[in-house]
């Protein structure tokens, strides 16, 4: 699964990170970070959640 | 046409939407309610519907417009209008919230961990040396959200009885009360915030000093407007989600037993309260700037928008049995916080000192029962944060 990132609409609100903290990370100013660029199949779930909690629809996937 | 019903209600128990809340779901997920004022606004109480108006680009939070829907007397204060971030759009917001993000992440939140485990422990211990009874307002609700927010601002807690009063006074008291309430914190601040700018100490303050005010970004008056609102954001509403969460656990034992059996279920757990108790009620009040079409009306330009947590929470259209609480249901999604680019910059800090006091309660105090019904709590707050004057337990 491709997921893009928009860095300039994240708001640190943390929900991907959460949701999926094998995938999404913060850097120091709080901006998502993509910690695995290919996420498989089993953590898709995770990624699609994340998707849906971002409060400034920052994440898109392919 | 229907008449617009009234909006905001007095709830009569504290977890639960006040009785005439059906008939406001009932012409949802968009309709139009009738204020303490007089006039009227547009209520969005679909899931779906709200999730879409909070993020789309003609929704203002300027609340300075002369349209700008007022839920009760005290919104009308200058204060209130012109709270950093939350009356604000963007350019200016998303600057503000640039210069906080990193100091409320999940990240920052998490190193508070063993800062908030401590305190916690301090207040639990106290609480078994004094009781029973105690109650868990003064024991443990209001002061650690407090205690809490002072540490990361690096403001003194010494003065922390002063602010949770003028907090209280803005946040649920009168119109006059509000102004007064928020002009003493204003005051308070406006010296603190010379004293840090002259000698930055270690906590957020003084760390917007260094990183804002020094390199010219931010002055005075915009760090004074910030730490207000960081203060009154910071107290009521992680004070009383803790203890309506606690009474709603308390209410059914039969989920605190499943929390005494698998501790590991209660991050998932504090969304199913976050969503069950809905604390602030509201959670958008805004103005339209442009023509918004939504669930097949147009709010026009101009019209007041809100959005009820209370109601959207349970939407039926998105929970199965919205009105049963589960701390295990498969779709914990709520709105408490907020969404689109105002959601709660607290959220992070909120849900820890939550799920850290909760922990604390259910392993440390297994028997915790209320020691009233939950129908004698005095409760307060219309339209905005939910509040029990007191929680009494024994056990």
């Amino acid at each position: 699964m491709k997921i893009t990132l928009d860095r300039d609409r994240c708001i640190s609100a943390g929900r991907c990170a959460y949701a999926a903290p094998t995938v999404f990370d913060q850097d120091d100013d709080g901006v998502v970070v993509l910690l695995d660029t290919d996420p498989g199949e089993d953590v898709a779930h995770l990624v699609e959640e994340a998707q849906y909690l971002c409060p400034a629809m920052a994440i898109t996937t392919a | 046409m229907t008449a617009a019903p009234p909006y905001p209600q007095k709830r009569t128990c504290p977890y639960q939407p006040p009785e005439g809340y059906a008939a406001v779901e009932e012409q949802g997920p968009v309709l139009k309610v009738t204020l303490f004022d007089g006039r009227e606004a547009w209520m969005i109480t679909g899931f779906q519907e709200a999730r879409e108006i909070l993020t789309h680009p003609n929704l203002s939070s300027q609340r300075t417009h002369p349209n700008f829907p007022i839920v009760a007397p005290r919104f009308r204060s200058g204060i209130a209008r012109n709270l950093a971030l939350i009356a604000m759009d963007p350019p200016v917001h998303d600057t503000y919230r640039r210069f906080l993000n990193p100091h409320f992440s999940l990240r920052s939140a998490r190193t508070m961990r063993k800062d908030i485990e401590e305190v916690v422990k301090g207040y639990v211990d106290d609480i078994l040396d004094q009781g029973p009874p105690a109650d868990l307002i003064p024991a443990l609700a209001v002061p650690l959200p407090s205690l809490i927010i002072c540490k990361h601002l690096g403001v003194p807690y010494a003065d922390h009885d002063f602010f949770q009063e003028a907090s209280g006074r803005v946040m649920l008291g009168t119109e006059e009360d509000s102004v007064a309430g928020g002009q003493a914190l204003v005051d308070y601040l406006d010296r603190l915030t010379h004293d840090q700018i002259a000698n930055p100490t270690d906590g957020l303050l003084g760390t917007l000093v260094r990183e804002r005010v020094q390199t010219g970004e931010m002055n005075h008056d915009e760090l004074v407007s910030i730490a207000l609102v960081l203060l009154i954001a910071a107290h009521e509403t992680t004070s009383s989600s803790l203890a309506l969460g606690l009474i709603t656990l308390l209410e059914h034992p039969d989920q605190w037993a499943r929390l005494q059996a698998d501790i590991s279920g209660l991050p998932r757990a504090i969304e199913e309260i976050l969503r069950y108790v809905a604390t602030t009620d509201l959670v958008a009040t805004r103005v339209a700037k442009g023509d918004i079409e939504i669930g097949g009306h147009t709010i026009k330009a101009g019209e007041g928008v809100l959005v009820s947590g209370t109601i959207a929470n349970r939407d039926e259209a998105n929970h199965a049995d919205p009105h049963t609480f589960d701390i295990g249901r498969p779709d914990t999604h709520h709105l408490t916080f907020g969404f689109g680019i105002h959601q709660c910059l607290g959220q992070n800090l909120a849900r820890l000192q939550i799920e850290i006091a909760l922990e604390a309660l259910i392993t440390r105090i297994p028997t915790l029962r209320l020691a009233k019904p939950v129908s004698e709590l005095p409760i307060l707050g219309s339209g905005t944060v939910q509040r029990v004057l007191s929680l009494p337990v024994e056990w």
